[in-house]
């Protein structure tokens, strides 16, 4: 049973920081937090389904067209849900356009594609048992993203200008840095992680239109455990997260894994506000 | 000049009078119910019993989105929660069977007990995190009522209540309905309009500001969360019944989606707005039948179009008296004589005194071993240059910041570091530099807000509007207008306060400080932004103030009021004191000059 509950805990947990990655992307560049980030996910799933159970492609080209749906998808948020409110950042009215967009993104997805889960085809056939690709998948696919994160940020010109960005807008700016074009660009990345999760995670989780709610809960549940904008806390966290569930769900029953993860959440928000590895407030008076 | 003194005599004859204007559409909308069933048939009777039990949710959930300002989508959640509590109840397959009036009330209970739990986050962060939070519940709640088969029925589901004769029919219930929305919009507009619906929008658009005039936010948004979701759960209990078989399926995302939007349409801290929000959402998909299937995707469209193009809603919309425009040769002039007559003369005797206080922000002494002493009734200046820690040292007599060392006396009692909301009831008031005003309430308003904390009546008798709450309103009404007789503002009380101009807002802080009856005022550069004949009625009313016994910190940077007006003056450079004495002192002081004054 151990080894059941660290399989799909991790795999789960994965896919869970993938989806807090998502979030953190968007978010380090325009400050946004956008409901569209589990949808991005979602939308792996059934992109990924679609290109090649329904439309019969290789693997390999549908992972790409995947990719390329999503990213366009994250850069539709920008444009649409992001930009008009950017101005009026206090009054948080992105919640609210983001939160439009992302039913609208799911809306179109149930009536398209149906509202029951459909299958994902087996991507490579490696494994079984404990050991089966739909459990490690997801985690090679995250251990894969953070590497191309990490070189994205440190080595790269465009990784750094992204840095610059999200830790003093204004003074980027100053410097001259296209801080619109890298926003969009951190959207289309953000789509691209997103549709990584999804794509990865299609076997565990199917290509279901309701995952995109459930996974904007449960990724956000790794940011907000470690702190906005923390790309390390995500992973962590949605490790810890994906462990915890499962244990809960192996030890306690289904629907007691759901209950406890919600108290967490609740309970962390209310000890630590900030998230466990966050920064602290900014003056208020 | 006589007319403010006036001001308290007013009997409730003519308060209903002036109230009919803002009654009338609720009427309106309440005669239009009440003949529906002779005009109509059975599917009317249906649209017009569901549109009645959503208000019944959506009233309360207005409080907490328009008035609160938490984005609360997920709310469904506790929908589904009263249905199936008080299905169960009657059902009788936990405990022996409850009669349906005695399981509406218990199942209210259980929701007001899940709305402060989906709430608790609420209490310490805004925005995205309480929309997860109520996000997360509605998932699990449906994953719960799913799983739960011995006592929900699972997938299969469970009947309804059903209600005892005469509410049986499709008619009879409909006026059930009608009786609790017509309940529910009372209650709902019985909050919105006393002490604690303003302090509610206080907290949304002005915390700071909330905090030092002494309201606890915890405990209005636990208020809150508790009627939103006892309400919330009657209607579970009535759309139970209405649909006399519920599953799981029946609770879907879109209605939480409906009720939300619902009050995004109406426009914030309006209840007519989301009133008629929810009518038309209700009526919308039944006249738009061939697109029923993407109604939520339409639903997002409108709050995305609403988001862009029109914030305020309908409200805003049917705002026609803010529009008109005010007078652009308007002066403030203020009557200081008139203070004596509202605001007491303060007992006095005690003194603020501050020893030793010592404050860094990082490496940064932003205060470093200060003493201060503000006397009853005297005008202490705080000068010096800009990051010498004058408003730091306002923050931590105020209590936003925590001094981490030193003590603060009021008079013999110790002022415990940190905890601003608290500083209200010490009778310490203040002022900010850079006004702290709500923008969508009128001037009135703002200025009664100051007094939140001398309302006598509690949540549940503001609720039901009993004589203590009208009490409170009439006072606290009366003295918000006699004050701002006294600064001078009386023209503009019923005009939204971001119409007006900067200097304008400064005397609102400070008739809103003077609704506390402050003994210690603290005045944060009062006079920035003033034209040179306002800081001349500005030292007039500051003079007045301090006459009625209260001690008065002025942080300030006009030279010339503070030695016109102050009876000490404390000099302060890099966190520390410079110099300390009477403006005659102070004004020849070397060190003073070479730093500060110039010379």
């Amino acid at each position: 049973m151990l080894a059941s509950i660290l399989a799909s805990g991790l795999a789960a947990g994965a896919i869970y920081a993938l989806v807090g990655v998502t979030y953190n992307t968007m978010f380090s560049t325009s400050r946004v937090m956008s409901f569209t980030a589990g949808q991005l996910a979602m939308l792996g799933g059934v992109f990924g389904s679609m290109f090649t159970l329904k439309l019969g492609m290789p693997i390999i080209i549908g992972f790409l067209l995947t990719l390329l749906g999503c990213a366009i998808i994250g850069i539709i948020t920008e444009f649409v849900a992001v930009r008009p409110v950017l101005k009026s950042l206090d009054q948080h009215l992105y919640v609210l356009s983001t939160l439009a967009l992302a039913l609208m993104i799911q809306q179109v997805a149930a009536i398209k594609w149906g509202t029951e889960p459909q299958p994902f085809p087996r991507l490579i056939g490696w494994g079984s048992g404990v050991f089966d690709e739909k459990f490690w998948l997801p985690v090679v696919a995250c251990a894969i993203t953070i590497v191309g994160l990490e070189y994205l940020y440190r080595r790269t010109l465009v990784g750094r200008a992204f840095l610059a960005i999200a830790e003093d807008n204004f003074a980027a700016r100053a410097l001259g840095l296209p801080e619109r074009n890298l926003r969009v660009a951190s959207y289309a990345l953000a789509g691209v992680i997103g549709g990584v999760a999804g794509f990865s995670g299609g076997e565990l989780l199917l290509a279901f239109f309701a995952n995109g709610a459930l996974l904007n809960f449960y990724g956000f549940v790794p940011v907000a455990l470690g702190g906005l904008g923390n790309n390390r806390g995500a992973i962590l966290g949605g490790i810890a997260l994906g462990l915890f569930q499962q244990a809960a769900n192996f030890l306690v029953g289904g629907i007691f894994s759901s209950v406890a993860v919600f108290t967490l959440f609740i309970v962390v928000l209310l000890a630590a506000p900030q998230g466990l590895f966050g920064a602290a407030t900014a003056r208020r008076v | 000049m006589t007319a403010v003194t006036t001001a308290p005599a007013r009997g409730e004859a003519t308060a209903f009078r002036a109230l009919l204007p803002q009654l009338a559409p609720f009427l309106g909308i309440f005669a239009v119910a009440m003949i529906l069933p002779f005009v109509s048939n059975d599917y009317w009777a249906l649209i017009g019993t569901r549109a009645a039990i959503y208000w019944v949710l959506v009233s309360g959930l207005n409080l907490v989105v328009g008035f609160a300002g938490h984005l609360a989508i997920g709310y469904v959640a506790l929908l589904t929660l009263g249905a199936y509590t008080t299905s169960v109840l009657v059902a009788g397959n936990v405990m022996p069977p409850v009669p349906v009036f005695a399981a509406l009330p218990i199942a209210a209970c259980v929701g007001a007990v899940f709305g402060v739990i989906v709430g608790l986050p609420a209490l310490r962060l805004r925005t995205f995190y309480f929309a997860m939070s109520t996000l997360g519940f509605a998932t699990i709640v449906t994953q719960i009522a799913l799983a739960w088969q011995s006592v929900t029925g699972g997938g299969i589901g469970i009947s309804g209540p059903e209600f005892p004769a005469p509410f049986n029919t499709a008619w009879g219930y409909y006026y059930l309905c009608i009786a609790f929305a017509a309940v529910s919009t009372w209650i709902s507009a019985n909050v919105a309009h006393s002490r604690f619906g303003r302090a509610l929008i206080a907290v949304r658009d002005a915390e700071v500001a909330a905090e030092a005039t002494g309201i606890s936010k915890p405990r209005m948004l636990i208020a809150i969360f508790l009627l939103a979701g006892a309400l919330a759960a009657i209607a579970g209990g009535l759309f139970a019944s209405l649909q006399t078989y519920i599953t799981p399926d029946a609770f879907t995302f879109d209605l939480s989606i409906l009720f939300f939007i619902a009050i995004l349409i109406g426009g914030r801290g309006s209840i007519l707005g989301p009133m008629l929000g929810t009518i038309i959402l209700t009526i919308l998909p039944e006249i738009a039948a061939p697109l029923a299937a993407w109604s939520t995707f339409l639903y997002a469209v409108l709050l995305l179009v609403i988001v862009l193009v029109m914030p305020g809603g309908i409200a805003a919309l049917l705002d026609f008296r803010n529009r008109r425009p005010l007078a652009s040769n308007r002066a403030i002039i203020p009557r200081p004589a008139a203070l004596g007559s509202v605001v007491r003369a303060s007992a006095g005797g005690r003194k603020l005194s501050l020893r030793g206080i010592a404050l860094s922000f990082g490496n940064v002494r932003a205060i470093d071993g200060l003493d201060l002493d503000v006397a009853p009734g005297q005008i202490h200046g705080l000068i010096g240059p800009n990051g010498s820690g004058k408003t730091t040292t306002l923050n931590v007599i105020s209590g936003y910041y925590a001094a981490r060392a030193g003590t603060m006396q009021l008079g013999e009692d110790v002022l415990p570091p940190g905890m601003p909301a608290l500083r209200a009831a010490r009778g310490i008031a203040r002022t900010f530099q850079t006004p702290r005003v709500i923008g969508e309430a009128s001037v009135l308003q703002n200025v009664m807000i100051g007094g939140t904390i001398e309302g006598q009546a509690t949540f549940v008798e503001a609720l039901l509007a009993l004589p203590r709450n009208r009490r409170d309103e009439r006072m606290l009404g009366a003295k918000a207008r006699a004050l701002l007789g006294v600064v001078g503002l009386e023209m503009l009380a019923d005009v939204r306060a971001d119409r007006l101009q900067h200097s304008e807002l400064r005397f609102i802080e400070i008739a809103r400080a003077l609704m506390l009856e402050p003994d210690f005022l603290l005045l944060d550069e009062p006079a920035a932004g003033l034209s040179g004949d306002e800081i001349e009625r500005l030292a007039a009313l500051i003079k007045a103030i301090s006459r009625r016994g209260a001690g008065i910190l002025l942080v300030e940077h006009h030279a010339d009021l503070i030695f016109d007006i102050c009876d000490e003056v404390t000099v302060l450079n890099l966190g520390r004191t410079l110099a300390a004495g009477t403006p005659a002192e102070i004004r020849v002081h070397k060190e003073v000059v070479s730093a500060y004054l110039g010379g």
